[in-house]
């Protein structure tokens, strides 16, 4: 056994399934990938079956059990990197040498490899580079000889923009505010002072704060069913595996405002009477994972998080996971399998995550943007937060901003802004670039807005009448040189890329949905009627998420352009 | 404090129907003699609700659910058998006909006609093809009559055997069931009880002795080889 891997099975000693992911990591990155030969000892140190080692390796993107390059280049190609020419970025690479995509080079220095959405859409075409004994970091906006040059950019400066009232405040676009800049958890310290758990959730409850992940539930009363399940120990967790195509606004938050989403993340803890804290964060996010860690640390060592916080009885322990390439594990059933060392496969719900979550224990889990916003909730009251936004969407919420705009990026605006004003607005993005075709709001799992339907102020039940939803903010924006068709065709690819395989309706239909719309400019007779079963299946039957959106643009697109699709 | 009622009563097809707490629609359904069409459901191994065939309007949900793995409740009103259930039934039947070889599957065949799923729904589908593995005395896998059920996984593992000889691999509509590394079943912690035979639904998995019948081997053939296996076994 090589030495190096002696050590870091050394360190994983007495561990147990749940250490598999980050173990993996670390022997992925030393050596570039598993073999069968370390797999097997990883099998004996953790005592899981060398079978599942290997089904787990097959299951996220950034595992792989073959040896590849020694650096190994992503390339994004979906819609929001497509409009900037990664297509051609691409080629170009493989050109360079002499390559297809999803091949390693004669000399076995690189492999380039086409991968879904990196979470940089405003800095696009986006790249992921992965150099063996080294790990991850991102190159945006990437070009060929950047990528095989081996050089790394330098910090890229994000656009944050809007009204900076409840997330943005405080944040530098190029780097993360320090714990000084933050102060000392002032929200946190009234709470353990001033209020139980019950007080905290109870105001989170009154503020009116729906989650930001996609779903909108209501944080409070998440909360308050956790912290009353019977079950111990009870666990917090913070969503960080953003994968929606064009939305980045929590690889910003955590970037540039990570004790922020600490400090929320405490607070749910408190709030549900966890003293265990997870934060699972996408592996496509080397540089936010690596802020998160230094604002951990610095916030332990001032004793604001860790054993003891702030000299009372509480603790809260708080542990980063790194995923590993799976955008199904943003669903919160398979998110807690990926921490567990399993394939993330969603679960069946019920029993849902407020009584049986991660470990089959009580657990609180919640998006970026979701916990970023409690901090000052506890600090200023409901009412402080209530003051924008209307009955149903208080607060502000977080756009990510991409494609045909003068200046994409995260903007802070009150619910009830419309998208128009997101749009043109001079504190927003300035104005669409060329003439508006086309708005995707809420990601690939989105739908599609028609031009003339912008005045749409963007708040929950605005949405709804027109059969949209909010989704995770994403809103990505193409001009009349676009064709929406093969816009559609990156949407397919990306959930024919990761539907995970457990339900038949997804499985199937994300492939056979595929080959239609690559087809489409020579369409077979009937297609149409195709995609419509297809759609009405995944949507109806699929088992999770994941799947009851994946025909959602596609049909939204239908309805709306039915001149782009085979007439019957 | 109130005892908790004991069992539920809910409305299947217009007939009303009472069972014990924790039973599930399906269970419910057979109670009632009423039939749901099931694929990945089997007595002996965990339901995960894979295969959505067994789909049913509840309440009029804006989601058709799974009779399998729904547990009943007071007041449902279920039906097993409406426009929206047959369409998605159907859709899954012609998507998964589309992509596997269904030809040693009588259950998948039957469920074909009775949904009235066109065989030639997709044409120039991508079909999930893998070479034919005869790598040990006892059985062969034909991977490409595999239709994911896990029941197999699940009979290897938790669900019987614990030897955990076996998992799923990949994603998405190219997952497949594998050994670590994909290496010979004899290398593998796999013990030749045969349980991952006997569930499964089609012909993915078979005893070698039907195989070199269905190749047309003679009674004699098979017997002469199995004398060899033997012993080489001996020996061994």
């Amino acid at each position: 056994m090589p030495r190096e891997l002696a050590d870091i099975l050394q360190r994983y000693q007495g561990r147990g399934r749940e250490a598999l992911l980050p173990l993996l990591w670390e022997v992925q990155t030393a050596f570039g990938h598993v073999d069968a030969a370390a797999a097997r000892t990883i099998s004996q140190t953790l005592r899981v079956p060398e079978a599942d080692v290997y089904g787990v390796i097959g299951f996220y993107t950034l595992f792989n059990a073959l040896p590849e390059g020694e650096t190994t280049v992503h390339i994004c190609t979906d819609p929001s990197c497509a409009l900037a020419g990664s297509e051609e970025l691409l080629e170009h690479t493989c050109q360079a040498l002499g390559v297809q995509p999803e091949e390693t080079a004669s000399d076995g220095r690189f492999t380039v490899k086409r991968t879904t959405c990196l979470g940089l859409c405003e800095h696009a075409p986006a790249a992921l580079v992965a150099r063996r004994g080294e790990g991850l970091h991102s190159v945006a906006p990437a070009d060929a000889q950047t990528l095989l040059n081996g050089a790394k950019t330098p910090a890229r400066a994000d656009t944050l923009g809007g009204k900076a009232h409840i997330f943005l405040g405080g944040a530098a676009g190029e780097r993360a505010q320090s714990l000084a800049e933050y102060g000392d958890y002032a929200a946190l310290r009234r709470a353990l002072t001033e209020l139980t758990p019950e007080q905290v959730s109870a105001e989170v409850e009154a503020a009116g704060l729906l989650g930001r992940g996609g779903a909108a539930f209501p944080t409070g009363l998440k909360w308050k069913f956790t912290r009353e399940a019977l079950a111990q120990p009870h666990y917090a967790i913070c969503n960080a595996d953003e994968s929606e195509p064009g939305t980045f606004k929590d690889r910003v938050l955590m970037e540039h405002k990570p004790h922020q989403v600490l400090e929320g993340l405490a607070l749910c803890a408190y709030a549900i009477g966890a003293q265990e804290a997870y934060i699972f964060i996408r592996g496509e996010y080397p540089e936010a994972e690596g802020r998160l860690r230094e604002a951990l640390a610095e916030a332990e060592a001032a004793g604001l998080l860790g054993e003891r916080v702030m000299g009372t009885d509480w603790s809260c322990r708080v542990e980063i996971r790194r995923g590993a390439g799976a955008y199904i594990c943003g669903e919160e059933t398979a998110l807690f399998e990926a921490i567990e060392g399993k394939r993330g496969y969603p679960r069946l719900k019920p029993p849902y995550p407020t009584t049986n979550g991660l470990f089959d224990r009580p657990t609180a889990i919640n998006n970026v943007e979701t916990l970023s916003a409690v901090p000052a909730i506890v600090r200023q009251g409901a009412g402080w937060f209530r003051q924008w936004g209307t009955e149903k969407s208080s607060g502000t919420k977080l756009f990510s901003v991409s494609g045909h705009v003068r200046r994409p990026g995260t903007y802070e605006a009150p619910f009830g802004v419309t998208l128009r004003e997101l749009l043109e607005g001079a504190d927003y993005c300035g104005g669409v670039q060329g003439t508006l075709q086309a708005v995707l709001l809420g990601g690939a799992a989105g739908v599609f807005l028609r031009a003339d339907e912008i005045d749409v102020p963007l708040t929950y039940e605005d949405l709804q009448t027109l059969g949209a939803t909010m989704g995770s903010g994403a809103v990505m924006v193409f001009n009349d040189t676009v064709d929406l068709r093969e816009v559609l065709r990156e949407l397919a690819r990306f959930f024919a890329h990761e539907s995970c395989g457990k339900c038949y309706p997804c499985q199937f239909g994300t492939q056979r949905q595929l080959e239609i719309l690559e087809r489409l400019d020579a369409p077979l007779p009937g297609d149409r009627a195709r995609l419509l079963d297809i759609g009405h299946t995944m949507t109806e039957a699929s088992l999770c998420g994941l799947g009851q959106t994946a025909a959602s643009a596609v049909l939204s697109a239908m309805s709306k352009w039915p001149q782009l699709f085979p007439s019957e | 404090m109130s005892e908790r009622p004991q069992t539920v009563t809910l409305t299947i097809d217009g007939q009303e129907v009472t069972v014990p707490v924790g039973t599930t629609i399906l269970e419910a359904a057979r109670a009632l003699d009423v039939h749901i069409p099931t694929i990945c459901e089997h007595e002996a191994t965990t339901s995960e609700g894979l295969c959505r065939i067994c789909v049913v309007d509840v309440n009029g949900g804006r989601l058709l659910q799974a009779a399998c793995v729904t547990e009943a409740r007071d007041g449902m009103v279920v039906d097993t058998r409406n426009e929206r259930v047959e369409r998605s039934r159907r859709t899954v039947l012609e998507m998964l006909n589309a992509s596997v070889d269904l030809s040693q599957a009588p259950e998948v065949q039957d469920m074909l006609d009775e949904y009235g799923a066109d065989r030639e729904r997709f044409p120039q589908a991508l079909r999930r093809e893998h070479a034919l593995l005869d790598d040990n005395p006892f059985y062969v896998r034909d991977y490409s009559q595999c239709i994911l059920c896990w029941r197999c996984v699940q009979a290897c593992g938790e669900d019987a055997q614990y030897a955990f000889a076996l998992t799923l691999s990949e994603r998405g509509f190219h997952t497949r069931v594998a050994t670590a590394f994909d290496a010979p079943l004899p290398e593998t912690a796999c013990v030749f009880c045969g349980q991952c035979i006997g569930v499964c639904p089609t012909g993915a998995l078979k005893p070698k002795i039907e195989f070199e019948l269905e190749q047309g081997w003679s009674v004699e053939q098979v017997r002469e080889h199995l004398g060899q296996a033997r012993k080489r076994r001996k020996r061994a």
